[in-house]
């Protein structure tokens, strides 16, 4: 199976310029407007997706990821139709890295060997969980490794040099920098703070690191992939689908258009940062 | 599934990564992973050190007024004509609730790690006005996360809080009840890491809130084993007690855990009834899932969704349980049963007109299993209940559902 992430990430080093990471949830507001919105992705710009799995109690998130979840629940969506919507993607798409972002006990009622064959088989690419430290993280990571599912760890504001060295064991493809102490979707990133924590998580982990948490506009978007290797956007990108459900508007079409201004705001960063 | 061995200690967890067996552990988000550790290290430090058990032992006399009595319930047991019938007072403490056992302990702990602000969940509010009852003691700003709905049927509680101090937060996500208020209270907790302090209610959470508000709350069990043995020169045949989350049941069953001859029973909500959807009997009718930092049983559907759970009484309305109880439950060292919304009410009534105590309605749910109990072991034999609450909060909803208004 070839490394998506790494490859990827490789790719783009070489043109010097960060990732932009497009965080959507699975089946928001339903299965189909998602993978209409899945499948444009990569053309408005997303080096990589993050899809997230909807759970009922999404301690982690923010007002617009929350309501995404519930969006999606309502709509229908279950495990199993998270996995057929990447399935349905791969279809069409065999280079884009999918990661799956989500909470533990959507996976703990899966089981862990059988959601990582799973997923593996439907094209997915890494997994990001948020309330599983590295400390309860073992059986997932052994299910993971086993598949070859890469196993993405968080570190935050919080995590000292001593814990950086927990949360590099076991971890692969990229690290997840959540670049404010909070929520997603609800303090702001400070491309000055960011940088320095940046180049730490980097040195440590010796793997590419990914910021969100912080990030909603192509500004500050731009201003983060001057100092990361990727830019993730998430809340953002579903409150265009809250928009369109309130004033009707195509749901697709609004999350499309925003994605494009973002990904164009992260791989313009450095270039004009050269230029000007 | 294969039957856990019996453990030769059933008091030594949790171990060293805050496992019950099976259960428990610190499932939370990364930014708080430090802080539960510098939590978990904080008190193994306070646990030890006389000091501070101490300061506790002065506050929990003088302030909550403990010992707490144990009290021959003489007609209940004449109605049921069959065991002797204790009741282990904790609605006598200060605020009418067993929660301030464990606020107390928690504050003490909070001002010795040098947090400045202080937030909680509440269901009933119970949880909620025992927070903000120290906290205004101690002089602390105090934030209470409670649901939407709770807010509402338990507007007693939410005038008290804010007479108290403190500032009461709405919480309209999910079903407006418990769970998503300790969703909520998780959230700000998150945001606020530097000098926040969040005083967990339940002995549920992540390590090591599950061993502290167990050991805050064992105060009951242990004043009861030693009441028991002063009045009756014996221990007790049976120790009962309401579990929702679990709490009140964990610090009377406790000191109990090495008496094998002593039968511990947890009475869960079974709401409209088990085999219906509004219920909240965790251990009943749940499996083990991973939920609020912890795992432990959990109602909830095939995918993991978490349910939304049912009951008369907002202190037991959480689709989870502590990990010890699911622990004990496993094992086999606590029997789990459960009561109606109905049950409770008519046990709610008879407890007032017998004995002159008006419960709150979750401590009604265990007062409602006495009947067949004192049968079941006969005369001679002794039970004690735990009884976490009074009543007075309650009489609106009783009386909204007996069709009086008040």
């Amino acid at each position: 199976m070839p490394n998506r992430i790494d490859a990827r990430f490789s790719a783009l080093k070489a043109q010097d310029r960060a990732a932009f990471v497009a965080y959507v949830m699975a089946g928001d507001p339903d299965a189909a407007t998602a993978l209409e919105i899945l499948r444009g992705l990569p053309a408005a710009g997303a080096d990589i997706i993050e899809l997230g799995f909807p759970f009922s109690d999404p301690m982690a998130e923010g007002v617009p990821i929350q309501r995404a979840a519930q969006r999606a629940l309502k709509g229908g969506m279950r495990m199993k139709g998270v996995l057929e919507l990447v399935r349905a993607f791969r279809q069409g798409d065999a280079e884009t890295p999918v990661i799956l972002m989500g909470y533990l006990n959507n996976l703990e009622a899966y089981g862990h060997a059988a959601f990582a064959r799973d997923a593996a088989e439907a094209g997915a690419d890494g997994l990001i969980v948020v309330d599983c430290p590295p400390e309860e993280a073992d059986p997932l990571a052994d299910a993971l490794d086993a598949e070859g599912l890469a196993l993405i760890r968080l570190a935050t504001p919080t995590t000292d040099d001593a814990r950086l060295e927990v949360v590099a064991r076991r971890t692969s493809g990229f690290v997840y920098y959540v670049s404010v102490a909070g929520v997603t979707g609800t303090k702001e990133a400070d491309a000055d703070i960011v940088a320095p924590a940046v180049a730490r998580v980097r040195e440590a982990t010796g793997l590419p690191v990914a910021v969100g948490f912080g990030i909603r506009t192509p500004e500050r978007a731009a201003a983060i992939a001057k100092v990361a290797d990727a830019a993730v956007i998430g809340s953002a990108l579903v409150d265009e689908i809250a928009g369109a459900l309130t004033d009707g508007t195509p749901a697709a079409a609004r999350v499309l258009a925003l994605a494009k201004r973002l990904a164009d705001a992260v791989h313009g960063a450095r270039v004009s940062e050269t230029v000007g | 599934m294969t039957v856990p061995l019996k453990p030769n200690d059933y008091s030594a967890y949790p171990d060293a990564q805050g496992r019950f067996g099976a259960f428990g552990g610190r499932y939370v988000a990364e930014t708080l992973m430090p802080l539960v550790l510098q939590l978990g290290d904080a008190y193994a430090a306070a646990k030890v050190d006389p000091a501070f058990q101490a300061e506790l032992r002065g506050y929990l006399t003088h302030y909550v007024g403990r010992p707490s009595p144990l009290y021959f319930a003489e007609r209940l047991t004449a109605h049921f004509g069959g065991a002797k019938i204790y009741f282990k007072r904790e609605e006598l403490n200060h605020t009418g609730a067993h929660k301030i056992n464990n606020c107390m302990g928690q504050i003490l702990l909070a001002m010795r790690m040098g947090k400045t602000r202080i937030i909680a969940e509440t269901g009933a509010g119970q949880h909620g006005v025992a927070t903000a009852t120290v906290c205004a003691r101690f002089g602390l700003p105090c934030i209470i996360y409670m649901g939407a709905v709770d807010v509402e049927r338990q507007k007693p509680n939410v005038f008290r809080m804010n007479l108290l101090g403190a500032e009461v937060r709405p919480v309209h996500s999910g079903a407006s009840t418990l769970k998503d208020a300790m969703n909520e209270a998780m959230r700000d907790w998150v945001g606020n890491v530097e000098d926040t302090y969040y005083i967990i209610g339940s002995a549920a959470g992540p390590h090591p809130y599950p061993e502290m508000v167990r050991d805050f709350q064992a105060v009951i069990g242990t004043e009861t084993r030693a009441q028991m043995l002063e009045a009756e020169g014996r221990l007790p045949d049976v120790v009962v007690a309401c579990v929702g989350g679990g709490s009140n049941a964990i610090g009377m069953f406790h000191p109990f855990l090495n008496d094998e001859g002593v039968r511990l029973i947890g009475v869960e909500a079974s709401g409209h009834g088990v085999h219906t959807d509004k219920h909240a009997a965790t251990l009943t009718a749940g499996r083990p899932g991973v939920l609020h930092g912890a795992r432990s049983y959990l109602l909830q559907d095939e995918d993991g969704q978490v349910l939304e759970a049912h009951s008369i009484s907002a202190g037991l309305d959480y689709p989870g349980v502590g990990p010890e109880h699911s622990f004990l439950f496993d094992v086999g060292r606590a029997q789990y049963i459960s009561c109606t919304d109905d049950e409770a009410l008519a046990a709610f009534q008879l407890c007032a007109e017998l004995e002159g105590i008006i419960p709150a309605l979750e401590s009604a749910h265990a007062i409602a299993k006495l009947g067949d109990l004192a049968r079941d072991i006969g005369k001679g034999g002794i039970i004690a209940l735990c009884l976490s609450g009074r009543g007075d909060k309650d009489i609106f909803t009783v009386a909204d559902v007996l069709g009086r208004s008040i």
